[in-house]
């Protein structure tokens, strides 16, 4: 047998162990999720214009929720329509869950019930979490596998994404205003607006775009690219020389004795010395007309240092991000999917792990 | 040892880490913090507006930075809600919606569940575009943002009125990983229209770049994870939660503050032990050149 095979048995016998030791321990189980399903009924109306209103003012139609104190009104009635109705689910913690369990279940009231699809969706996370992380080990099947899946679903979501959150509303909603409406946004008013054949443009230069496929007609995409190129140069240039130039010589233009409450502050003046010296040397660092010898190449030098310490705190700044992300990940295999810790108090870890202990307890003295 | 260190495996190191950040999960670390001042800044940003000020969040982020960024998200909405300020939600990355959408169920409406959709708060969502989308909500919010995210027309939405553009807010907030994010909201908000009021909460690769804009162009800063244990201490001091403890939401930035010093001591010492076997290995070498 291989090393890294027995490695891998080794590693898959022992998580299996573990997940089992796990389970046995925990009367409450582990890694369950709930959810609070809330029953939703909307019901059908015409509002009559009250007594004493403008002649133009007629009987409205509208959808109201059916607890709404709007349908006990005189000059509201139910239409023939069947009520609309569906469930709203959203995510409670399991703690939520234990302290509802028993209540009666009241028709049309909201309740609390064990979802399969966000507990699957726990080990999944859990699984693929783990399948990333073993790529420290070696380059293994169960990692491509990961790999693959991250890089298919992430396409498959941006370009749903995409769809629904620029050609729908940007593009299509414009242009067919009445279908958008009746298919996909109901809220919106389904009428054309003032200019709405400007979405014309945009429909044109994206199609001009795709003529990149096409092998002749490659040309063409040329012409919405050179339009992008402007239109983004424009809107970067200007924006640009606001914040970056004008706004950060403003910023740089400091007092190099710094006073606070009438006395010489030495913290404020020696900082803004260093910004200073710094600048000037880091600018003198990129001067490239002049050769960076004597006095010139000395003030390059200590432009360099100052460089030198940016990168070292960029660096450390990315290292601090890159270990929030492991912690955050190791966090989420320790309390949502394993529940070790309840940082949140979100499954009652002190009763389980009281429990736990008593169950363990039992059966060594057994 | 010597031999034996030269040929360490990086497995070994992976391991190490594994540990360092693992074991103060599970066994928390007591630790202090100072807030610092740009920390207290961000604080104080939210703090000093009246009551019911108009306050936009924008969700610049997406679940591969949360890690980093949730916690400061949950801090900064929290100390919002508690200054009962009218909260506009929007995102320039299109996963920040969700996120957004989250924070309103776990933080405003369990710690401020009087708060109404469309009179005290409203979700306009994301919308294409980039830094275009600041630009065009700077001249015409309505134009940029038509619905909210139920698809209701903006103009509908108590909230709404008198909102022309993004200038009509009191403060803006960005909590950012990235493009589009700080930078975008510095260029196309903060220097278009100096004296508009805004803070970030940023992830570490992007805290560097967005240092000289402070305090001109950016009035407060939270620098990754740290800057968010740090806001979240004066948060928990300054707002206890309904019985009087601080919110179990509040506490994120401050537990990954434990992994982080166990992981930064390790990657010291693992730096300082590499330069020991350089050296050591270098005077050997040269003992060995010496004595042929």
């Amino acid at each position: 047998m291989k090393q890294s095979t027995l490695v891998w048995a080794i590693i898959f016998v022992l998580g299996a162990i573990g997940l089992v030791a796990n389970g046995l321990l925990r009367p409450n189980g582990f890694s369950k999720q709930f959810v609070l399903v809330t029953p939703v009924k909307f019901i059908e109306v015409d509002v009559a214009a009250p007594i004493g209103a403008a002649p133009d003012e007629k009987t409205v139609t509208r959808w109201v929720a059916s607890d709404s104190p709007m349908l006990s009104l005189p000059n509201v009635s139910r239409t023939r329509t069947a009520p609309v109705g569906w469930s709203d689910v959203t995510e409670v913690s399991a703690t939520e869950a234990w302290r509802r369990q028993g209540a009666p279940v009241v028709a049309g009231e909201p309740y609390v019930q064990f979802s399969w699809a966000n507990t699957i969706g726990v080990w999944i996370a859990a699984f693929f979490t783990l399948a990333i992380l073993s790529f420290l080990w070696n380059d293994n099947p169960v990692y491509k596998f990961a790999e693959s899946v991250v890089v298919g679903v992430s396409a498959a979501y941006w370009m749903v994404f995409a769809f629904w959150s620029t050609l729908v509303p940007t593009l299509a909603q414009p242009l067919m205003p009445g279908l958008m409406k009746a298919w996909a946004l109901p809220g919106t008013s389904g009428t054309h607006e003032s200019m709405w054949w400007v979405a014309f443009f945009p429909l044109g230069l994206g199609l001009m775009l795709l003529m990149r496929l096409s092998p002749k007609g490659a040309w063409i995409s040329v012409w919405p690219l050179a339009f992008i190129v402007g239109l983004t140069a424009g809107i970067k240039l200007v924006s640009h020389v606001q914040a970056d130039f004008l706004a950060q010589i403003s910023n740089s233009i400091l007092p190099l004795v710094a006073m606070r409450e009438g006395a010489f502050d030495w913290g404020k003046s020696l900082g803004n010395l260093t910004l200073i010296v710094g600048l000037l040397s880091v600018l003198t660092y990129f001067f490239f007309s002049i050769e960076h010898k004597g006095v010139v190449g000395k003030v390059a030098r200590v432009g360099v240092w100052f460089l030198m310490v940016a990168f070292g705190a960029a660096f450390a700044f990315t290292v601090m991000g890159r270990i929030t992300l492991l912690s955050a990940r190791m966090q989420f295999l320790f309390d949502d999917w394993l529940w070790l810790i309840d940082p949140n108090g979100s499954h009652t870890v002190v009763a389980t792990v009281k429990a736990a202990t008593g169950v363990l307890m039992s059966a060594l003295v057994t | 040892m010597l031999s034996l260190l030269e040929r360490i495996d990086r497995r070994v190191i992976f391991l190490l880490m594994g540990l360092a950040v693992s074991i103060p999960i599970l066994f928390p670390l007591p630790l202090d913090y100072k807030p610092s001042r740009l920390a207290q800044s961000v604080f104080d940003a939210i703090d000093q507006l009246p009551e019911g000020s108009r306050v936009c969040i924008s969700y610049d982020y997406d679940p591969a930075s949360a890690g980093e960024l949730q916690p400061m998200a949950t801090a900064m909405l929290y100390q919002a809600a508690m200054k009962k300020h009218k909260i506009f939600f929007m995102a320039l990355w299109g996963p920040g919606k969700t996120l957004g959408s989250e924070g309103v169920q776990q933080i405003l409406l369990k710690y401020r569940p009087e708060y109404r959709y469309g009179e005290d708060y409203v979700e306009l969502g994301y919308q294409t575009g980039n830094e275009v989308v600041i630009k065009v909500a700077t001249t015409d919010l309505k134009l940029q943002f038509p619905t909210d995210v139920k698809g209701t027309p903006i103009e509908r939405i108590p909230v709404m009125r008198g909102v022309a553009n993004l200038q009509a807010m009191d403060l803006v907030i960005s909590i950012s990983a990235g493009y589009p994010g700080s930078k975008e909201w510095v260029q196309y908000y903060v220097s278009a229209f100096p004296g508009e009021k805004f803070v970030t909460g940023t992830t570490g690769v992007q805290s560097v770049s967005l240092y000289p804009y402070i305090p001109q162009q950016i009035i407060g800063m939270l620098g990754a994870i740290k800057g968010a244990a740090e806001y979240e201490t004066i948060v928990k001091a300054r707002y206890p939660g309904p019985d009087g403890k601080p919110p179990p939401e509040l506490g994120e930035g401050q537990r990954r503050m434990g992994p982080q010093l166990s992981a930064h001591l390790l990657m010291v010492s693992l730096i300082i032990l590499g330069n020991v076997v350089f050296f050591l290995q270098r005077s050997a070498k040269r003992r060995k050149e010496a004595g042929r």
